[in-house]
C-alpha cells in the first residue's frame, strides 16, 4: 500500500493501532470489518472504493465482500454525505406525532429529496426507520446526535444554530 | 404495589457511574455468584421463569441449558442491544442509566454458562448510548470487574462492544452473529441453533439487554421471589415502552399481567386529547397484530393474555393510536418499514414486502384496484412460514390484523380512490 493511498483512503496510525488492539478480542480478521469501516468513515467522512480495497487487503477478505457489507448497512456512506446528515424517523410512532410535516417542511426549505445533498454540501436529508426514541417522537438525528420532540419550527431553529 | 427491579436507579444522579452503582451495593451479587457452582446459577434463573425480553419470550435459563455439556470450544455470550423493533426504546434506558447493572448481569451469566467472552451488539444509531456504555466497560476493567483476573479470582472475562451500522435484521439473533463476524446480516437456517453452533462456529447464547439486566436481582432475591411477581408463566416485571397519542410517552416498569387500561391511565397519563378516544393499540412492537380499542381496554399485558387475544407481548413496545387516525396510512408506514428492512435473502420476503407496501400505499394515495387489494391476501399467505427468519411473518401480522379489524377503511379508500381524510395526521 503506497503512502499516498493510505493517507487518502486508509487509516491513520492511531486508528490502525486501535484496530490491532481490538483484533485481540476476535478470533478472525474478518470480524474487524465493521469496526474498521466505522474508523474509515470517522476519518474520511465516507467509504470510497479505494478505502474498500485498502480494508480488503488489511483484513484479508475479498474486495467484493467489503463492498457487499458497505452496501448492506444503511449507515455506511459510499459517497460523501452532506456535512450535516439530517435523519428523520418516519416509522409509525413518529408519524403519529407529525414526522411527515417535519419532513415536508425540511425538504421544501432545503430543496432536496431523500438522500440528496444541498449544492453547498452542507445538508443531506435522509428518511430513516425507527431510531428507538419513540417517547420523544417525532425525532431526528443530525449526524450522531438526537433531536427530540420536534416541530418544524424547532428543527428550523436548530439548523440555523449549526456552525 | 409498584415493583421496580430494572428502573430502580433510572432517575438517580450519576446512575451510570461505577461509584454510584457500588454505593448501592453493586457487583456484590456477582461476588456471591462467583462462590456458587455455575449450574446452581442456571438453576436459579430457570426457577425464576425469566423469559427473553427481546420479543420471543423463550425462558432464559432453559436456553442456557442447551449448550453442549462436553464442548471443548469457547462459549460466547452475545447481548442483543440492536433494539430496532418499531416502538421499542427500553434497552436504551438500561444502557444509559444503569449500564453497570447490565455488566453485572453479564458477569453472572458468563460465569453461569462458562463463557469468558461477551460481545454487546449495539445498533449504530445508539452512538451516544454506546459512549456511556463504553465508559462503564472501561470503568469495570479499571476496577478489576472485567479482564484477565476478575476480582482476583483468576477467572477471565472480557466484554467487547460491537457497533452495528443500521440494519433491523441484525436484531434477529443469527443475523446478529453474521454481522459480528463481519458479514451482511443474513439470518442463518436453524437448526443448528446458536447454543450448539453460533458465533465463530462455537456454542453461543444470545440474550436481550433487559433479560440479562434482570439477572442480578434474581440472584440476590432468589428465583422464587422473581417468579412470585407477575402472573402465571409471565413472571417478573417488564419495561413497557409507551408511545403514540398519549400524554406521557416513556418507559414504565410494571409487573407482567398489568391491565392495559392501568398502564394507559396511571402510567402514561391517558390519551393526549380528550376529544379523541382510543382507536387501536399495537401492544408488542410493530410486528404484532393490532388490537381494537375494545380489545385493548380489556387486555392484560403478559405473554399468555395477549396470545389469547391473538397478538403478542413481543418487546412490549406499546403504540397507542387515537380516533381520527387513518388506519390505511398507519399500516402503510409499517409496510414501508418491512420493505425497507427486508435483507433480501429470501424471495417471498424480498418481493412480498415490496409488493404489499406498494399496494397499501396506492390504496392510501389512490390508484389501487380491487383486484390488487385482493392480491394482498394471496401475497401475505405466500410470505407466511416460507422464509429463513420471521421478518416476513412480522410484516404479515400487522397487515392481516389491520385488514381484519379495520377492513372497512380499506374498502372506503378503494371506493373513494384514495384516503377520504384531507388533513395529515400528527
Amino acid at each position: 500500500m503506497s503512502d499516498s493511498t493510505s493517507t487518502r483512503a486508509g487509516l491513520s496510525d492511531a486508528a490502525l493501532a486501535e484496530l490491532e488492539k481490538l483484533g485481540k478480542r476476535y478470533p478472525t480478521r474478518e470480524a474487524l470489518l465493521l469496526p474498521a469501516l466505522w474508523m474509515v468513515q470517522q476519518e474520511h467522512g465516507w467509504i470510497s472504493q479505494e478505502s474498500m480495497l485498502y480494508l480488503a487487503e488489511l483484513l484479508d477478505v475479498s474486495p467484493v465482500r467489503v463492498y457487499g457489507v458497505v452496501s448492506f448497512y444503511h449507515m455506511f456512506h459510499d459517497r460523501p454525505p452532506g456535512r450535516y446528515n439530517i435523519q428523520v424517523c418516519h416509522t409509525l410512532s413518529c408519524s403519529l406525532r407529525g414526522a411527515e410535516a417535519i419532513l415536508s417542511r425540511l425538504q421544501e426549505r432545503l430543496g432536496i429529496g431523500h438522500h440528496e445533498v444541498t449544492a453547498d454540501g452542507r445538508f443531506m436529508v435522509t428518511r430513516v426507520e425507527c431510531l428507538g426514541a419513540c417517547e420523544h417522537a417525532p425525532v431526528c438525528q443530525i449526524n450522531e446526535d438526537f433531536e427530540f420532540d420536534l416541530t418544524p419550527e424547532k428543527l428550523e431553529a436548530k439548523l440555523e444554530q449549526l456552525p | 404495589m409498584t415493583q421496580r427491579i430494572l428502573s430502580l436507579h433510572f432517575d438517580n444522579t450519576d446512575s451510570h457511574l461505577l461509584a454510584t452503582y457500588e454505593r448501592e451495593g453493586g457487583y456484590r451479587i456477582f461476588r456471591k455468584a462467583l462462590q456458587m457452582q455455575p449450574e446452581a446459577v442456571v438453576e436459579e434463573v430457570k426457577k425464576s421463569g425469566l423469559r427473553g425480553r427481546g420479543g420471543a419470550g423463550f425462558p432464559a435459563g432453559v436456553k442456557w441449558g442447551f449448550i453442549p455439556k462436553d464442548t471443548k470450544r469457547p462459549i460466547y455470550l452475545c447481548i442483543n442491544a440492536d433494539e430496532s423493533e418499531p416502538g421499542t426504546f427500553k434497552d436504551r434506558y438500561i444502557m444509559e442509566r444503569d449500564p453497570h447493572m447490565l455488566l453485572e448481569g453479564i458477569l453472572i451469566t458468563c460465569w453461569a454458562i462458562k463463557s469468558s467472552d461477551c460481545y454487546i451488539y449495539i445498533r449504530g444509531e445508539y452512538e451516544s448510548t454506546r459512549k456511556v456504555l463504553q465508559a462503564a466497560v472501561d470503568e469495570a476493567y479499571e476496577a478489576g470487574y472485567l479482564g484477565a483476573d476478575v476480582t482476583g479470582s483468576g477467572w477471565r472475562c472480557d466484554v467487547t462492544i460491537h457497533k452495528g451500522a443500521g440494519a433491523y435484521i441484525c436484531g434477529e439473533e443469527t443475523g446478529l452473529l453474521e454481522s459480528l463476524e463481519g458479514k451482511k446480516g443474513y439470518p442463518r437456517i436453524k437448526p443448528p441453533f446458536p447454543a450448539v453452533v453460533g458465533l465463530f462456529q462455537c456454542p453461543t447464547i444470545i440474550n436481550n439487554v433487559e433479560t440479562i439486566a434482570s439477572v442480578p436481582w434474581i440472584l440476590e432475591h432468589g428465583g422464587d421471589a422473581y417468579a412470585a411477581i407477575g402472573v402465571g408463566k409471565s413472571t417478573g416485571t417488564k419495561l413497557f415502552c409507551m408511545s403514540g397519542h398519549i400524554q406521557r410517552p416513556g418507559v414504565y416498569e410494571a409487573p407482567l399481567g398489568i391491565p392495559f387500561r392501568e398502564m394507559l391511565h396511571d402510567y402514561a397519563g391517558g390519551m393526549r386529547r380528550a376529544d379523541r378516544p382510543l382507536k387501536a393499540v399495537i401492544p408488542g412492537g410493530s410486528s404484532v397484530p393490532v388490537l381494537t380499542a375494545a380489545e385493548a381496554m380489556e387486555a392484560k399485558l403478559d405473554y399468555e393474555s395477549l396470545a389469547e387475544l391473538g397478538t403478542m407481548l413481543g418487546s412490549a413496545g406499546v403504540i397507542v393510536i387515537e380516533e381520527g387516525t387513518c388506519m390505511v396510512w398507519a399500516l402503510a408506514t409499517l409496510t414501508r418499514f418491512y420493505a425497507d428492512e427486508s435483507c433480501g435473502q429470501c424471495t417471498p420476503c424480498r418481493e412480498g414486502t415490496g409488493w404489499v407496501n406498494d399496494i397499501i400505499w396506492r390504496i392510501e394515495k389512490g390508484g389501487a384496484t380491487a383486484d390488487e387489494f385482493a392480491m394482498v391476501q394471496n401475497l401475505t399467505d405466500n410470505m407466511t412460514g416460507t422464509t429463513i427468519c420471521p421478518l416476513a411473518d412480522a410484516c404479515v401480522m400487522p397487515v392481516k390484523s389491520f385488514l381484519k379489524k379495520f377492513g372497512h377503511e380499506f374498502e372506503e379508500h378503494l371506493q373513494h380512490g384514495g384516503c377520504p381524510q384531507t388533513q395529515p395526521v400528527g
